[in-house]
């Protein structure tokens, strides 16, 4: 059988979307830190005004470093194209406006980060888009909740805080059975665990500020686009399939196909509500992306690791990790994940909220701070830190306890993480 | 967009933006195996604002036009020309890439009167396709869509660069073709590799012909289109470098630029 070359993740993590420079051979990708572009001639101003002809204008709505980085992250996710944004949330922002407008209504994972159930839950609705919430692991409960309204399933791929799985091949069935797509937040898997598009997802949304920078050092979101959801056989979607006066009428599904949403996406999304990603940020997550595989097989492993050594500490009341025998997805983790279930996960701490605050306090590798997919070992209490606006009744549907202790493992030695741990614990006692 | 009727069958074409007026010349762009109108959404958004009518047409039983399948090249070709009276015209520029080509170079050899102008990008008198490809094709494995991408793009395109910002050609492609139905892409191939009238359709045509080439298609080799320099009378080259069998969607610009100088200096 004739074998199809085509270059595999870790050659594509290092090179995609980018040529060596052709005026001076940088062979890293150049820092374009300029707002704007200078036309060839009025003609092919027009032309790219037009969406005729293709590049940059201005920086706010596309840029050659980000470009080179969105092509990359497309390319690894599978997708036909991404775009990047100043952070996670506006591309989530992005892909909603997007899509809807007043009056449509969006089903979701219940089991969601702080920020995304806020956005949904509390601000969006002053514009007119409300969310049906879900228990991720209810298939029956993501069919109910959807109305002839609803535009987006959505959730994550490990729910935020206690890594809930949802089935994604099944919701994604129910969702495509009302003609809506499904978009996951695949920030805690990145695609080296998990391919979304694999499994039936539409649209992918990352937190690029997390493990695929891997660093802490830049803010960033990207929204790719599977290219597969049928737009206009779903008829659901006004914004790509009717008329758009601001490109004399275009119609972006029959124009443009499978890119159509991130067109759509950029040239009203970025142009009218902004959110672009600079380009030094765009850089300094790209450095991450060329070492995304090895570093994701290391979290992956000093997490196993660091699992197993809590399973025995008497301090510990319940680990939260899907390749435990007794998580509730544990099956569906396999199946989906084999590689891992990435480096983030909830434990619960003996003493609650007073023996939290005793182990936070000792601990000396780990970091205390509000972030996750960090180099560095990280540790937060989601009950009085990134979830507190949420009311005790959401956070006890969201299966967030306060004696819950989320660990963000960096790529350390194992061992000295296991010892600061071990510290920490014997002080939660005291 | 536009919806046309052609032997009784509804026919999908996009107007680059901009809907068809009569009193404009016809240019219509004709896509190739197992793709659609939309891998000419930048040439045909071009030139609709520049002085034509456009239509990129869903071939039958492509995209969104109804069925059936042309079973052959010649078969396409005449529909072709029926396509053009459908739209209202006499006459119409044809632009074809890769199969699409073989079928534009057949309709000017068979409807001289209908054609002003033939332009073809990837163009050849043959294009024989490796058993391989057409073995999976007709088995319905995906595999026949990951090698028209190894094969269709040149290596500088498997690693991007792509001239729309964000976009991810190889992802691209390989959707498009996973969307077109089940034993589109096996009926495509078989229709060009059975196609054996290449050398004498090129001696029929009497109309200006360009043919747009990249310098990196092992698809359509730069041999394989010797015929078409020797038997078309007149025939103009542009060859974009860097590019594949795929060139209009690796370097849309480049084969606006070589259409544009074309089409002005007829």
């Amino acid at each position: 059988m004739v074998d199809p070359k085509l270059l595999n993740f870790d050659t594509l993590s290092v090179h995609a979307g980018q040529h060596p420079d052709t005026d001076h051979g940088a062979r890293a990708v150049p820092i374009y830190q300029t707002t704007s572009y200078v036309f060839r001639d009025v003609d092919h101003a027009a032309g790219l005004f037009n969406l005729e002809r293709q590049g940059h204008i201005y920086s706010r709505i596309s840029n050659p470093t980000v470009a080179a980085l969105e092509e990359r992250l497309a390319a690894l996710e599978g997708g036909v194209g991404a775009i990047a944004t100043s952070s996670g949330m506006s591309a989530l922002f992005l892909a909603i406006a997007t899509l809807m407008s007043a009056g449509d209504h969006i089903v979701s994972s219940s089991a969601l980060y702080g920020g995304a159930n806020n956005l949904l839950a509390t601000t969006l609705p002053r514009f007119g888009i409300t969310t049906t919430f879900v228990n991720p692991r209810d298939t029956d409960g993501f069919r109910a909740a959807i109305r002839p309204e609803t535009r987006l399933v959505y959730g994550e791929t490990l729910g935020n805080p206690g890594l809930e799985i949802m089935d994604v091949e099944a919701v994604s069935a129910v969702a495509h059975e009302s003609g809506v797509p499904l978009m996951l937040d695949n920030t805690f898997a990145t695609p080296v665990l998990f391919r979304p598009f694999e499994w039936g997802v539409d649209l992918s949304y990352h937190s690029i500020t997390k493990f695929i920078g891997g660093h802490g050092v830049a803010i960033g979101g990207a929204l790719v686009d599977s290219g597969r959801f049928d737009w206009t056989a779903s008829g659901k979607f006004p914004t790509l399939t009717e008329p758009y006066p601001s490109y004399h009428g275009l119609r972006f599904a029959e124009e443009f196909g499978t890119q159509a949403f991130l067109i759509r996406a950029r040239v009203e999304g970025l142009r009218d509500f902004g959110a672009p990603l600079a380009p030094q940020n765009a850089f300094y997550i790209l450095q991450g992306t060329e070492t995304l595989g090895i570093r994701m097989q290391r979290h992956v492993a000093n997490t196993r690791a660091i699992v197993e050594y809590l399973s025995g500490r008497e301090e510990v009341s319940w680990i939260s990790y899907p390749e435990l025998p007794d998580h509730p997805d544990h099956d569906r983790a396999a199946r989906l994940m084999p590689d891992g279930c990435g480096a983030i996960f909830a434990f619960g701490i003996k003493g609650g909220r007073q023996a939290g605050r005793k182990f936070i306090k000792k601990l000396k590798i780990f970091s205390h701070l509000a972030n996750v997919g960090d180099a560095k070992s990280l540790v937060i209490h989601p009950a009085s830190t990134t979830h507190a606006t949420m009311s005790s009744e959401q956070l006890e549907k969201a299966g967030i306890g306060e004696d819950l202790i989320r660990l963000s493992i960096g790529l350390e030695d194992p061992d000295d993480l296991i010892d600061d741990l071990s510290s920490a614990l014997r002080a939660s006692r005291k | 967009m536009t919806e046309l009727l052609v032997r009784g069958a509804r026919v999908s074409a996009s107007c680059g933006g901009r809907e068809p007026d009569p009193s404009l010349p016809l240019l219509v762009f004709v896509h190739g195996a197992a793709l659609d109108r939309t891998c000419w959404q930048l040439q045909s958004r071009y030139f609709a604002f520049r002085g034509f009518s456009v239509v990129a047409v869903d071939l039958p039983g492509h995209g969104r036009s109804e069925g059936p399948l042309c079973a052959s090249v010649e078969e396409y070709a005449d529909w072709l020309a029926e396509l053009v009276e459908a739209a209202g015209y006499h006459q119409a520029h044809l632009v074809g890439h890769s199969m699409g080509a073989l079928i534009t170079l057949e309709a000017a050899a068979r409807h001289p009167g209908r054609i002003s102008s033939l332009t073809l990008c990837g163009g050849a008198a043959a294009i024989p396709v490796h058993p391989g490809l057409l073995s999976a094709a007709q088995n319905g494995d995906d595999i026949a869509y990951r090698l028209m991408a190894s094969w269709g793009h040149s290596r500088r395109s498997h690693l991007g660069g792509h001239p729309t910002p964000g976009l991810w050609m190889m992802g691209g492609s390989i959707r498009l073709w996973e969307r077109t139905p089940p034993g589109v892409l096996a009926s495509d191939l078989a229709a060009c590799d059975r196609y054996r009238r290449g050398r004498e359709a090129a001696r029929q045509v009497g109309c200006p012909t360009l043919l747009i080439s990249g310098s990196q298609d092992i698809m359509t080799p730069n041999r394989s289109a010797n015929p078409l320099r020797n038997g078309i009378k007149t025939l103009a080259e542009v060859t974009i470098e860097d590019a594949g069998h795929i060139m209009i969607v690796e370097q849309p610009d480049r084969v606006i630029d070589a259409l544009d100088g074309f089409l002005t200096g007829l």
